[in-house]
C-alpha cells in the first residue's frame, strides 16, 4: 500500500549474497574449443560486432597429458610436450582456422582450459553474471560472458583388458593430436582396435604419417567401417582380424612391445609385435562443462552416449548456452550397441582382473563383487556377503553409489579412463540394458587443477563473512546452558569455529 | 502394532538418510518391523555430503555420540572409516582464540584436548607449514566416511530386517481418527501405526500437511576433494575457517564458507545444487592451512543442501498432536551424531521418552508463536525473495 513504509529485511552476512564479485574480465561471447566448430562459431560472433573470446585448452601440458586428460594420451608423447612456449607455437600453427579467428580479432586464448562454467539458476542466484572458470596450469581466474558456446569435441572411449594401464594404450583422440596438433608422438607400429570410420581413418592417419600399421582388430565377424574405407586400409597392406579382441598387452618397463589377441569364439591366441595399441571403437562427447552449467543432457545410443539436448542451432536448455561440432554428439550408428558387444567379449576372454579403473586400482571383478577398497583391509563376514546384485536389489544401478563403495572412477583422471566402461559393467551386472545406469556427473574443476592454482587471491572478499559453517551462533551453545543467564555470553563470544 | 508386512510397516520412516537409516538400524536391532522410504538413492542428500566430523560439544548426544562411534564397525557390521582424534589449526589469533574456547567447553564436559605449539602442530600435521600460529588436539571426536556409514547403516537396518525402498517419494501423510494411519506414495497407501519423519529440507513440507509447523530453512554448501595423499599421523586435521579431514584413502576433503538459502524444495524429482565459485576460497584456504599440499591437485567438489531450524538447533520431538509421528532435523548438524540420533529416535517411538539424555530443549514447542515470516527477517531468504522485499 502506498505511504506504508515496507521493513528492511536483512541480508545473511555469512551467505554468499554479495560475496561473488563481477569477474573483471567480461566478453560478449565465450567460445570453447578451438576445433572448427568452435573457430567458426568465434567468426560468426565477430562478424556480429561481439567482442569474443575463443578458449582452447590445447596444448595441454605434459602433466595433463600424463593423466589422459582430456584424451588417452597412453604415455606416448614425446619429451616434446614438456616444452610449453614451443607446444604452443606448434599447435596454434597446426589448427586450421586459426589465423581467421586472430584476423577477425578475436581474442585466442590455448592452453588455458575451462574448468568450470555457471549460469543463474535456481540453487543458484548469486552470480554477477553468467561466469567460466579459466585456467593456465599455475593460475585461475573468472571469466564473465553473455553467452557462450561449447565447442569442446569428444574424448576417447576406453575400454581395458590385461596391461591396458601400461604406456603404449592410446586412445583415437589421443592418438590424433599428437600425430596433427602436437606433432609429438612417441611410437612407430600400432595395433587399431576397431573397423568402424574411426578406426579405418586412424589406421589411413598413422600410415600417413609414416607409422605401420599392425593389424585392426575387430570383435564382429566383418569390418564395420565405409567398405571404401576398409578396400583403402586393406589396398595399403593392413590385415583386419576380425572375431577377434585383446587378451592382453605385453609390455616392458617402456610399455607395450606386442599385442596379444584371441579369437572371441575361442581358439589360439595370436601375438601381434607393436610398440602402441589404438582404441577406436567409439568417441564420447565431452559434456563436462554442460554438467556443471545443469544443462538436459540425454542419452542418444547413435550419437556417442550421452549428449546435450539441443535443437538444430545448438540451442542447449539454458539460454545463454549453446553447443557446436563433436560435443554435440558423433554419429555412430549403433555405436552404444557395438561399444557393448566390445566389453561383453571382453569380459567374456578376460575376465574378472582386468582394471575398470586404473587410477583407484579397482578391477571388474571388484565391481561385481562390490569390494570394499584395499586400503580398508580384508572385508567383515557381513560386508563379504555383499555383493552388486544384492546392492541392485534395492535400485537401479547408480554410478556415484559405486564410486562411493568401491572407489571405482574416483582417481585423478576424473573418471575420463572408466566411466563409460564402469557403466557398461553395471548394466551387465544388472543384466539390463545401459540406460537404466544413473549416470555419474561432472563437477568443477572439470580439469585437475592445483590447489594453488584454484586459490582465489587472498583478499578482503574472501574472508569477510566467512564461516565455517552457517553462522548461527545459537547453534553452538552448549545444551546445558541453554536457557541459562549464561546463554547470552556464548552468543555475544562468537562461537562460530 | 497392527500393520502387517504386505500393507505397511509398524515403524515406518520418511527420509533413507543418516538420521533416518540409524533410526532405522536401531529400532531394527530391537525387532521393530520398519520400513524406511527414500525419494531416491539412500544417503544421497547432505547425509553423504558433509565433513564427517564426529565432534559435537554443543549437542546433548555428544556424551553418546563420542562412546558409540569408536563401537560402529563392530556394531554395524560394515565400515565407517571412523578414525577418532582433530587437530584444528589457527592461522590467526581470532581463530585461535575461538579454538581454545572449544577446548575449554570440552574440559569442562570431561573430554581432553591440548593447545599445540607451532612446532606441535607441524609434528602432528606433516603437510602444515610456518604460517600458522597454533591449534587444538581434540583427544576425543573424530571423523568417518560419510558414504559408506551411510550405506552401512542402510545394510546393518536390512540385516535386521528391515527394509528400504529407494526411488518412492512420499507424497504426503495420511491422517484418520487422529492418527498418522500412513504415508502416500505414487504407487498407493503405505500404512504405518508410527511415523517418523527425518526427510531433511522436506520434512517441513510433509509436516505441514498434518498441521505440524517445522520451521526449516534450505541452503546449499559446498565442499572439494583433492587427489590423494600419503597417510598424515590423523585424518581429523582442519581449521583455518574449514571443516573436513584427511580422507582414509588420502583425500583432502574439505569445505566451509558462504552458503546460498534456496526456496522450498519439491518432494520429489532432481535437485539443483552446483558447485560453484566458491570452491577457489576454499581452495585457497586449504592451501593455506596446509601449505605443503598447495600443489596437490582438487578433483572433485560438490554440494549438498542442508535444512537449518530458526535456531540452528535440533528437533528431536514426538508432539503430542497427533501423538504417533516423530520429528527429526538436525539443523545441518546431523552426519557425526547419528549413530546417537538414532537411539534417541527408537527411544521416543518405542517408549516415549530419550533414555540416555535429556533433549527436552530439542522440542518443537519451543517455536510456539515463532513469526511466519522468520525467514526474511533472519535474512534467510534467496536474494530473489529478499529483492522482492525491499523497501521501494
Amino acid at each position: 500500500m502506498d505511504g506504508v513504509m515496507r521493513q528492511a529485511y536483512p541480508v545473511d552476512p555469512k551467505s554468499a549474497v554479495g560475496k561473488l564479485a563481477r569477474p573483471a574480465q567480461f566478453v560478449d561471447v565465450l567460445v570453447v574449443g578451438a576445433g572448427p566448430a568452435g573457430i567458426a562459431a568465434a567468426l560468426a560472433a565477430a562478424g556480429e560486432g561481439r567482442s569474443v573470446m575463443l578458449v582452447d585448452e590445447h596444448p595441454v601440458s605434459a602433466a595433463m597429458a600424463g593423466l589422459d586428460v582430456p584424451y588417452l594420451f597412453g604415455g606416448r608423447a614425446t619429451p616434446a610436450l614438456g616444452n610449453q612456449a614451443r607446444m604452443i607455437e606448434q599447435v596454434a600453427g597446426a589448427m586450421p582456422g586459426l589465423e581467421d579467428a586472430f584476423e577477425a580479432g578475436i581474442e585466442v586464448a590455448l592452453n588455458v582450459s575451462v574448468w568450470g562454467m555457471w549460469v543463474a539458476g535456481p540453487g543458484l542466484q548469486v552470480l554477477p553474471c553468467a561466469v567460466a572458470g579459466l585456467a593456465t596450469e599455475d593460475r585461475s581466474w573468472l571469466c564473465g560472458f553473455g553467452r557462450a558456446v561449447i565447442a569442446t569435441g569428444a574424448r576417447d572411449l576406453v575400454l581395458s583388458f590385461a596391461g591396458s594401464d601400461q604406456p603404449g594404450v592410446v586412445g583415437a583422440q589421443g592418438l590424433h593430436a599428437l600425430l596433427t596438433r602436437y606433432d609429438a608422438f612417441a611410437g612407430r607400429v600400432v595395433s587399431i582396435l576397431g573397423s568402424g570410420r574411426l578406426a579405418l581413418e586412424t589406421a589411413l592417419l598413422a600410415l600417413d604419417k609414416g607409422l605401420t600399421v599392425a593389424a585392426l582388430i575387430e570383435v564382429r565377424d566383418a569390418p564395420q567401417g565405409p567398405a571404401d574405407l576398409v578396400a583403402e586400409v586393406a589396398a595399403r597392406g593392413v590385415a583386419i582380424r576380425c572375431g577377434a579382441v585383446p587378451l592382453m598387452a605385453e609390455t616392458t618397463v617402456d610399455g607395450v612391445v606386442a599385442l596379444r589377441i584371441i579369437p572371441v569364439a575361442g581358439g589360439a591366441v595370436e601375438r601381434i609385435a607393436c610398440d602402441t595399441v589404438c582404441l577406436a571403437l567409439g568417441l564420447v562427447p565431452q559434456i563436462e562443462l554442460l554438467d556443471t552449467l545443469g544443462a538436459a543432457v540425454t542419452l542418444d545410443r547413435d550419437r556417442g552416449g550421452y549428449v546435450p539436448v539441443c535443437d538444430a542451432t545448438g540451442q542447449t536448455s539454458i539460454e545463454a548456452i549453446s553447443v557446436a561440432g563433436d560435443c554435440a554428439g558423433v554419429a555412430e550408428p549403433g555405436g552404444l550397441d557395438y561399444r557393448m558387444a566390445w566389453m561383453r567379449a571382453l569380459l567374456d576372454t578376460g575376465g574378472n582382473d582386468a582394471l575398470a579403473c586404473t587410477c583407484e586400482e579397482v578391477t571388474r571383478g571388484d565391481v561385481f563383487a562390490l569390494h570394499q577398497p584395499r586400503y580398508l583391509g580384508p572385508e567383515s563376514e557381513a560386508m563379504a556377503a555383499r555383493d552388486l546384485a544384492g546392492l541392485l536389489a534395492d535400485g537401479p544401478p547408480d554410478h556415484d553409489q559405486m564410486k562411493r563403495l568401491t572407489r571405482v572412477s574416483m582417481g585423478p583422471c576424473q573418471g575420463r579412463r572408466c566411466r563409460e566402461q564402469v557403466a557398461m559393467l553395471l548394466a551387465i551386472g544388472a543384466r539390463n540394458d545401459i540406460g537404466i545406469v544413473n549416470r555419474a556427473g561432472f563437477r568443477a574443476p572439470v580439469r585437475p587443477l592445483s590447489l594453488a592454482a584454484l586459490a582465489a587471491p587472498d583478499d578482503a572478499a574472501g574472508r569477510d563473512g566467512w564461516d565455517v559453517w552457517f553462522g548461527i551462533v545459537a547453534q553452538w551453545v552448549p545444551y546445558d546452558e541453554i536457557g541459562t543467564p549464561r546463554e547470552a555470553d556464548y552468543i555475544a563470544g562468537d562461537m562460530h569455529l | 502394532m497392527s500393520q502387517t508386512r504386505e500393507n505397511g510397516a509398524a515403524v515406518v520412516i520418511i527420509g533413507a538418510g543418516v538420521t533416518g537409516l540409524s533410526a532405522a538400524w536401531w529400532l531394527a536391532r530391537d525387532g521393530v518391523d520398519v520400513l524406511v522410504l527414500d525419494k531416491g538413492v539412500i544417503g544421497y542428500e547432505a547425509s553423504s555430503r558433509n565433513g564427517g566430523g564426529a565432534t559435537h560439544y554443543q549437542s546433548p548426544l555428544f556424551h553418546e555420540e563420542q562412546r558409540l562411534w569408536p563401537l560402529m564397525d563392530e556394531l554395524l557390521g560394515y565400515p565407517t572409516e571412523h578414525r577418532p582424534e582433530r587437530i584444528v589449526i589457527a592461522m590467526n589469533e581470532a581463530q585461535m582464540a575461538r579454538y581454545q574456547r572449544m577446548q575449554g567447553i570440552l574440559a569442562g564436559l570431561g573430554y581432553r584436548a591440548d593447545l599445540l605449539d607451532p612446532q606441535q602442530v607441524r609434528d602432528a600435521v606433516p603437510l602444515a607449514g610456518d604460517q600458522h600460529i597454533g591449534g587444538v588436539h581434540i583427544r576425543t571426536g573424530g571423523q568417518a566416511n560419510p558414504q559408506r556409514t551411510v550405506q552401512a547403516y542402510a545394510w546393518a537396518a536390512q540385516d535386521h530386517g528391515a527394509r528400504i525402498m529407494q526411488h518412492t517419494p512420499v507424497l504426503g501423510i495420511e491422517m484418520a481418527h487422529g492418527r498418522a494411519v500412513g504415508v502416500r506414495t505414487r504407487d498407493g497407501m503405505i500404512g504405518c501405526d508410527q511415523l517418523i519423519v527425518a526427510a531433511g529440507p522436506q520434512s517441513g513440507t510433509l509436516l505441514r500437511g498434518i498441521g505440524i509447523d517445522l520451521p526449516v530453512a534450505p541452503a546449499r554448501a559446498e565442499m572439494i576433494v583433492t587427489e590423494a595423499l600419503p597417510l598424515m599421523p590423523y585424518g581429523g586435521v582442519d581449521g583455518n575457517g574449514l571443516y573436513g579431514r584427511q580422507t582414509l584413502r588420502g583425500n583432502l576433503a574439505y569445505g566451509g564458507g558462504w552458503h546460498e538459502w534456496m526456496d522450498e524444495l519439491p518432494l520429489h524429482g532432481a535437485l539443483p545444487r552446483p558447485s560453484t565459485p566458491v570452491l577457489q576460497h576454499i581452495a585457497l584456504r586449504i592451501a593455506q592451512m596446509l601449505p605443503k599440499a598447495a600443489h596437490t591437485r582438487m578433483i572433485r567438489s560438490w554440494a549438498g543442501i542442508i535444512e537449518n531450524t530458526p535456531d540452528g538447533r535440533p528437533v528431536l520431538d514426538r508432539p503430542a498432536n497427533p501423538g504417533n509421528v516423530t520429528v527429526a532435523t538436525m539443523s545441518s548438524v546431523g552426519f557425526g551424531l547419528s549413530p546417537a540420533t538414532g537411539r534417541a529416535l527408537r527411544d521416543l517411538v518405542i517408549d516415549g521418552r530419550c533414555s540416555f539424555a535429556d533433549i527436552d530443549k530439542l522440542s518443537l514447542r519451543r517455536f510456539d508463536g515463532l513469526d511466519p515470516d522468520w525467514r526474511r527477517i533472519q535474512g534467510w531468504v534467496t536474494p530473489a525473495t529478499h529483492q522482492a522485499s525491499v523497501p521501494a
